[in-house]
C-alpha cells in the first residue's frame, strides 16, 4: 500500500513526475495548470536533482522537450490548450525524430483564449494529431486523480519502450479537483542512456545524431512506414479501456475522463429507473478500442456519447460501430459540465421517447 | 638567411573552382585551370615554384582540400 | 596556364606538413555547400579546434533550420537538428540534462534573430552554459535569397526586390551588440572568414570560447559575418568584396564583450 494522500489533480501530477525519477520538466503558467510548475519549484530539484525550468514559452518549452530527451533523459511538460497548440510544431519534430517524453494537457474551455474551465474540445488535436505530417501521440485520458498519478509513469514506459511523445489529456476539473490518492515509491533517476541518445560521441565511433529532415522522399516514405507499424503496434498491444454492465445493457453510455464520471452516475441513475445501461469509457484515446464498440455495436439498441465538446470522439465511436446500432451524441461546450440528469434527460429523449427502433 | 620552401598538394576532384586561394596566396603560386574536374569545376593548381608554406590558402579553402608542407632550407654561404 | 609541374615531391613528408584539414571530427565527405560558402570554412575551423583541444567525445551540437541543417553530415560530433528558430531551446534542455558535456548551436541570421529571437534572448538572459556560432551573411540561403533580419539598407533579395526599404521593412538587426547588454551573456565577438586573417582570429574567438565555456562563464557568442554567393548573384570573391566592404561596415569586428569586461 503506497502512501495515501488527498491531493489536487495537477499537485498529484508534480508528484507523480518527482517519483517516477523524472529528469527534467519544462513548463509555462497557464491556467487552469500552473500548480505542476508551482509544485516542482518547491523541492523537485533538491529531491531528486531534476532539472525543473520556467521556459519564456510553450514553444521553447516543447523544444528544450525535444533537447533533454535526445539526450535520453526522462523528460515531461505540462499546459492547457491554448500552450499545446503552440508546442504542435514541437510534437511533430519529436514524434518523427522518435523521442519520448510525456506531455499533459490539462484541457480548458476553447477555442481562442476560451475559458479557465474544464472542456475536452481538444480531442481531435490530441488523438488526430495536431502538428504537420502522419503521426501520433499515444493519448491517455485520466478521469481521476489516482490516473493523473499513474498515467505519468505508465506514459513514461510507453513513451520509452515505443520511443514516443505520450499525452495525458486531462482537463481543467481533473486538474483542479482534490482526491485520495495512492502514491507508488520513488523510482531512481536513470543512469544509463540509449545508443541512439546524444549522449557525446563515443570513442573509436564516428557521432550520433538525432533528426526528423531526410530530403530524398524514398527516405522519408521510410521514416513514416515505420511510424506507422509503431502505431499499428500499439493499437495491437495497448489499447485500454474500463467497462460496466457489459454483460447484461441494452444502451451504452460512453464518454472519456470528465464525461465518462458523469456518464457512469447518469448510467446509475438510468439503472434506478429500470433502464439497462453499461459503460465504455476509453481510457487510450489513441489507440482507440475500436473492438469492444464494435462488438458491442449488435448487442445493443443505441450508444449515448458524452463530451465536453461540440461532438468529436463520436466519430470515432461511429467509425468503430459501422452503423451496427444508433449512436447520439450529447455535449456541452464552453466550459459548461454537463449534470448526470441532463444526460438522463437526453437519453430519454433521443433513444426512449424519440423512440429508438 | 633560411629560406621556407612550400609545396601544396589539392584534392583537385572537390575543388569547386571557387579562386578563395588564389586570392589568399601572397606569392601568386596557384592558379585556376582551364581544363574541369569530375564535378565540371575548374580548379586550382601551382602555376609556379614560389610557394612558401604559409597557409594561407588552406586556411581560406571552403573545403578543407587543401595540404600545405613546408621545408626550411639554411641557404648556403 | 603552364602545364610545368612544380609539385616539390622532396618536402611532401609527414614532418614537412604544417597543415591539414582535422580528420578525425571532419567527416570525410564532400561539403554541399555553394562554391565558395563560408559554412563549409567554419565548419573546418570549429572542427580544428574540437580536435585540437580533443573534446570531440565531449560536446553536442545543435543544427537547426538553414543550409547549415546539414552539419551533422559533415561534424563528426553528437548533434541534434533542430525546428527553424528553436536551437537555443534545444540546447539549454540538452544543456540542462548534461551539465557537465559542451553543448553549442550553429544558427544563421534568420534562425537566430528572427523566428528564433526570444528563444535566443531568452537563453543569453538565463546565461546558458552553452556557445552559439552565428553565422551572419544577411540573407536567406536554404530558401534561397529572401531578405533576412541582418540584410543591409538597400540590399536587394528576393523579398527586398527594390533594396530593403527601412520605411516598410525595418532596420538591419545588430543581435550581437543587443545580446551584449545581457549579464547572462560572457562574450560576444564578431568575426569573419573571408580572408586567412580572419579564419586565424575565428579560430582563436571558438577557442576562447570553449574556454570561458569550461569555466561555466555564461552564454558565448561567436558571431562570423560571411558571404552567401549563389544568393547574392556574385562569384565567391566578388562576395567577399562585399561582405569586405559593405557588410563590415555596418557590422564591425572585434570583442563585443569579453569576460571581466572590456
Amino acid at each position: 500500500m503506497g502512501e495515501i494522500r488527498l491531493m489536487k489533480g495537477n499537485e498529484a501530477l508534480a508528484e507523480a513526475m518527482i517519483r517516477a525519477g523524472c529528469d527534467a520538466y519544462f513548463g509555462y503558467p497557464i491556467t487552469p495548470q500552473s500548480e505542476v510548475l508551482e509544485y516542482l519549484s518547491i523541492d523537485a530539484t533538491k529531491r531528486t536533482g531534476m532539472v525543473v525550468l520556467q521556459a519564456e514559452s510553450e514553444v521553447a518549452a516543447i523544444n528544450m522537450i525535444y533537447g533533454a530527451a535526445g539526450c535520453g533523459r526522462r523528460v515531461m511538460t505540462t499546459s492547457s490548450s491554448p500552450g499545446i497548440s503552440l508546442m504542435q510544431e514541437g510534437l511533430s519534430y519529436i514524434a518523427s525524430a522518435g523521442l519520448p517524453c510525456v506531455v499533459a494537457n490539462v484541457n480548458r474551455g476553447g477555442p481562442g483564449l476560451g475559458t479557465i474551465q474544464p472542456s475536452q474540445g481538444d480531442y481531435f488535436q490530441s488523438v488526430k494529431g495536431g502538428g504537420h505530417g502522419d503521426y501520433h501521440l499515444f493519448v491517455l485520458a485520466p478521469s481521476s486523480v489516482q490516473e493523473m498519478v499513474d498515467f505519468v509513469r505508465e506514459g513514461f514506459d510507453i513513451a520509452e519502450k515505443y520511443r514516443t511523445p505520450v499525452m495525458i489529456l486531462s482537463d481543467g476539473a481533473v486538474g483542479q479537483m482534490m482526491e485520495k490518492v495512492e502514491l507508488f515509491d520513488q523510482m531512481p533517476r536513470k543512469t544509463e542512456f540509449p545508443d541512439w541518445a546524444t549522449t557525446g560521441r563515443k570513442r573509436g565511433q564516428d557521432r550520433t545524431y538525432i533528426t526528423s529532415l531526410f530530403i530524398k522522399p524514398e527516405k522519408m516514405e521510410m521514416i513514416n512506414l515505420n511510424l506507422q507499424a509503431k502505431y499499428q503496434a500499439m493499437i495491437e498491444n495497448e489499447v485500454r479501456y474500463q467497462s460496466f454492465h457489459l454483460d447484461d445493457c441494452e444502451y451504452i453510455f460512453t464518454g472519456y475522463g470528465l464525461g465518462a464520471r458523469i456518464c457512469q452516475k447518469a448510467m446509475e441513475m438510468g439503472r434506478e429507473k429500470g433502464y439497462k445501461i453499461g459503460l465504455i469509457r476509453p481510457i487510450t484515446l489513441f489507440p482507440f478500442p475500436t473492438t469492444i464498440f464494435n462488438e458491442m455495436a449488435s448487442k445493443v439498441k443505441g450508444i449515448l456519447d458524452v463530451e465536453l465538446n461540440a461532438g468529436q470522439m463520436v466519430e470515432d465511436v461511429r467509425l468503430s460501430v459501422e452503423g451496427k446500432t444508433k449512436v447520439d451524441f450529447y455535449g456541452r461546450m464552453g466550459g459548461m459540465i454537463p449534470s448526470p440528469d441532463e444526460i438522463l434527460n437526453a437519453f430519454e429523449e433521443k433513444f426512449i421517447n424519440g423512440g429508438a427502433k | 638567411m633560411a629560406k621556407a620552401i612550400g609545396d601544396v598538394v589539392i584534392d583537385i576532384e572537390r575543388c569547386k573552382g571557387c579562386e578563395l586561394c588564389i586570392e589568399a596566396c601572397p606569392e601568386e603560386t596557384l592558379g585556376l585551370t582551364h581544363v574541369i574536374n569530375s564535378k565540371g569545376y575548374h580548379y586550382a593548381i601551382t602555376i609556379n615554384s614560389t610557394c612558401t608554406g604559409c597557409v594561407n590558402c588552406a586556411l581560406v579553402c571552403p573545403e578543407g582540400i587543401i595540404k600545405v608542407y613546408r621545408k626550411i632550407e639554411k641557404k648556403s654561404a | 596556364m603552364s602545364d610545368m609541374n612544380f609539385d616539390r615531391l622532396d618536402i611532401r613528408t609527414d614532418d614537412c606538413m604544417v597543415y591539414e584539414k582535422p580528420l578525425d571530427t571532419l567527416l570525410d565527405v564532400p561539403f554541399h555547400y555553394c562554391p565558395g560558402c563560408a559554412h563549409s570554412t567554419v565548419h573546418k575551423i570549429f572542427m580544428e579546434v574540437c580536435q585540437e583541444m580533443e573534446i570531440q567525445y565531449d560536446i553536442v551540437g545543435v543544427a537547426p533550420v538553414g543550409c547549415s541543417v546539414f552539419a551533422y553530415h559533415y561534424l563528426n560530433v553528437d548533434m541534434q537538428q533542430a525546428a527553424h528558430g528553436r536551437a537555443c531551446a534545444v540546447a539549454t534542455g540538452i544543456k540542462r540534462v548534461m551539465p557537465d558535456k559542451l553543448v553549442f548551436t550553429y544558427q544563421g541570421d534568420g534562425d537566430l534573430a528572427a523566428i528564433g529571437t526570444a528563444e535566443t534572448v531568452h537563453a543569453a538572459n538565463r546565461g546558458e552554459n552553452f556557445l552559439v556560432i552565428f553565422i551572419n551573411n544577411g540573407i536567406y540561403g536554404m530558401t534561397s535569397g529572401q531578405m533576412a533580419p541582418t540584410t543591409l539598407e538597400g540590399m536587394v533579395t528576393t523579398t527586398s526586390p527594390h533594396g530593403r526599404d527601412i520605411a516598410t521593412q525595418g532596420y538591419p538587426l545588430k543581435i550581437s551588440e543587443l545580446l551584449a547588454n545581457l549579464p547572462g551573456v560572457a562574450y560576444v565577438t564578431r568575426q569573419t572568414a573571408y580572408n586567412a586573417a580572419g579564419v586565424r582570429k575565428t579560430k582563436k574567438a571558438l577557442q576562447k570560447a570553449i574556454e570561458y565555456q569550461k569555466k561555466k562563464l555564461g552564454f558565448c557568442l561567436v558571431e562570423v559575418v560571411t558571404n552567401c554567393p549563389s544568393n547574392l548573384k556574385m562569384t565567391p570573391l566578388e562576395s567577399n568584396k562585399f561582405v569586405e566592404e559593405q557588410m563590415l561596415a555596418f557590422y564591425p569586428l572585434g570583442d563585443i564583450k569579453v569576460p571581466g569586461g572590456k
